[in-house]
């Protein structure tokens, strides 16, 4: 095996990074601190964007490197850090059941991605191909975050994160995905963000709670 | 085998033995800083040694030779612990007697004997304290070896002196992500094993929610000193394979010279400064977990150390 070039050594790590922030968040409780991990794993996909741009000299990754940072890391935390505020929902403390087998659970998804991943990354031409097992686990884990949380608040930032690991996978094995996709993505994103505010004050109107589990209770009135 | 390597492995371990203290004031001493205090002077933990070893030994009547025994066992083990990891240099010809399991294995011979001795007595205080160490002990412990395994599969053995070896060795300067995760969970076992912050308070022996100080709350006089002794040591050696493991830079190798000794020394201490330091804003910027909420804790660096391993193989490297 030839030696791995510094930049593809920093972004495997990175990677590691934001498969660790991905458990954090899973076993996060405070919407607070979930938001900042949030932040942090845009940062990281940030950066390793930047770094996968400079060692394939490609400038379209360099855009999309910038909207990641424009969206991810600045407009959006904003905006749901501001909902947030208007929620009330600052120091929320959501109950989560079973810490220990959410992670165990989380675990066995990583190894089911890794495996799911071999096969693809060895048709893959990049360098940083081994890493799709990671990002596919980084998806998995935001799909399980998503299924297991019962605030509506918490569900988007899991949408988001889920997102986050769709964009790694892009970046990593096939050099990002062509721009008209990727800003119209932004844009998705950008307006889903919009809609579930909007959402989140309804629900909150009907319910007087974002808990979801109450929306099953629906038939009986 | 020359007698050199014997004598730099006696003096490897004296050394531990001698700076254990004084690393355990450095924390202390940071601590008090990070919170606003005036801090006890650095030598203070000396201080207490020699106040502890000239009293007189104050015994339960119903203590058994367990009890009286147990201080020795406790410290005696750390010592072996000490000897085995290679904090200074990696040529230690009593490192061939035990590889890096054995270590956790030396640990758990530590805890077995300090958790009996708390039940002898037969106070609730001890008792309870017992129960809790076993528990975190148990969560600990997979934990611990798990991160090890990471750190063999990278450096292909499972002696520590040879990882520092291999490790070393590389021509190129690698970066392991499996390693890095394995260093997140070193980290929490290390909390947790020690009785730090964010599992166990070890500034007081006050709460209810005490685990280390309800152990060892019968003992007085040489025998408290040496449990203490053995404690500060426990968490130098923890240090030590953390060095070992993540940041072996400095450490002398195979055939050295005397100056390449001392100034592996210097690394150490440089190093432990620094550890003081990150323990120290560490456990002043985490509040104490709920009791139950500990094996989460320790099931969250299970999970990384296993990761750590999974990653390894996604990656190799």
């Amino acid at each position: 095996m030839p030696p791995l070039t510094i930049t593809t050594q920093v972004v495997q790590m990175l990677a590691g990074a934001l498969l660790l922030i991905s458990f954090a968040m899973l076993a996060e409780r405070r919407s607070r601190r979930l938001l900042i991990l949030l932040v942090w794993q845009g940062v990281v996909l940030v950066t390793s964007t930047v770094l996968v741009a400079t060692s394939a000299h490609l400038t379209h990754l360099y855009y999309s490197a910038g909207l990641t940072l424009l969206l991810k890391v600045c407009v959006l935390p904003f905006i749901l850090f501001r909902l947030m505020r208007k929620l009330g929902i600052e120091r929320d403390n959501e109950p989560l059941v079973n810490v220990p087998t959410l992670m165990l659970v989380g675990l066995c998804l990583v190894i089911f991605a890794f495996g799911l991943a071999q096969p693809v990354s060895a048709l893959a031409t990049t360098v940083l191909r081994k890493t799709l097992g990671i990002a596919i686990a980084v998806i998995l884990l935001s799909f399980l975050m998503i299924l297991a949380r019962r605030k509506a608040f918490t569900q988007v930032i899991g949408f988001l994160s889920l997102e986050n690991g769709l964009f790694f996978a892009a970046t990593t094995t096939t050099y990002g995905m062509p721009m008209v996709v990727e800003l119209g993505m932004a844009l998705d994103l950008l307006v889903a963000v919009f809609i579930f505010g909007i959402f989140f004050f309804h629900i909150r109107e009907q319910f007087d709670s974002l808990d979801l589990d109450q929306l099953e209770s629906l038939k009986e009135d | 085998m020359s007698v050199i390597a014997y004598v730099w492995q006696a003096s490897e371990c004296l050394l531990a033995i001698a700076i254990a203290p004084l690393f355990a004031g450095w924390v202390g001493q940071c601590r008090a800083w990070l919170q606003n205090r005036s801090a006890p002077p650095l030598w203070q933990p000396y201080l207490v040694l020699r106040k502890l070893f000239h009293k007189d030994v104050a015994l339960a009547t119903n203590a058994s030779w367990l009890f009286r025994l147990t201080p020795y066992v406790v410290f005696s083990t750390m010592v072996v612990a000490a000897a085995i990891i290679p904090s200074v240099t990696t040529d230690l010809p009593l490192a061939r007697v035990a590889d890096a399991i054995a270590l956790v294995g030396i640990f758990a011979t530590g805890r077995v004997f300090i958790s009996l001795a708390a039940m002898d007595i037969g106070t609730a205080f001890g008792s309870m304290g017992a129960r809790r160490e076993m528990m975190i002990g148990f969560l600990a412990e997979p934990a611990l070896l798990m991160v090890l395994f990471s750190a063999f599969m990278t450096h292909g053995s499972t002696a520590l002196p040879e990882m520092v070896e291999g490790f070393l060795s590389q021509q190129h300067f690698v970066l392991h992500p499996s390693l890095f995760f394995a260093g997140v969970a070193f980290v929490m076992v290390l909390l947790a094993e020690n009785a730090r912050l964010p599992v166990d308070n070890p500034s007081t022996h006050l709460e209810l929610t005490m685990i280390h100080e309800a152990m060892i709350l019968e003992y007085s006089a040489r025998h408290l000193a040496l449990l203490e002794w053995a404690s500060w040591l426990k968490l130098l050696n923890y240090a030590c394979i953390g060095f070992a493991l993540f940041m072996p830079w400095g450490i002398a190798r195979h055939g050295a010279g005397p100056a390449l000794l001392a100034l592996a020394i210097g690394a150490l201490l440089l190093k432990l400064v620094v550890a003081g330091v990150a323990l120290a804003l560490f456990e002043t910027l985490s509040a104490k977990l709920r009791l139950f909420r500990a094996p989460e804790f320790l099931t969250m660096a299970f999970l990384l150390a296993v990761l750590g391993l999974l990653v390894y193989l996604l990656l190799g490297a």
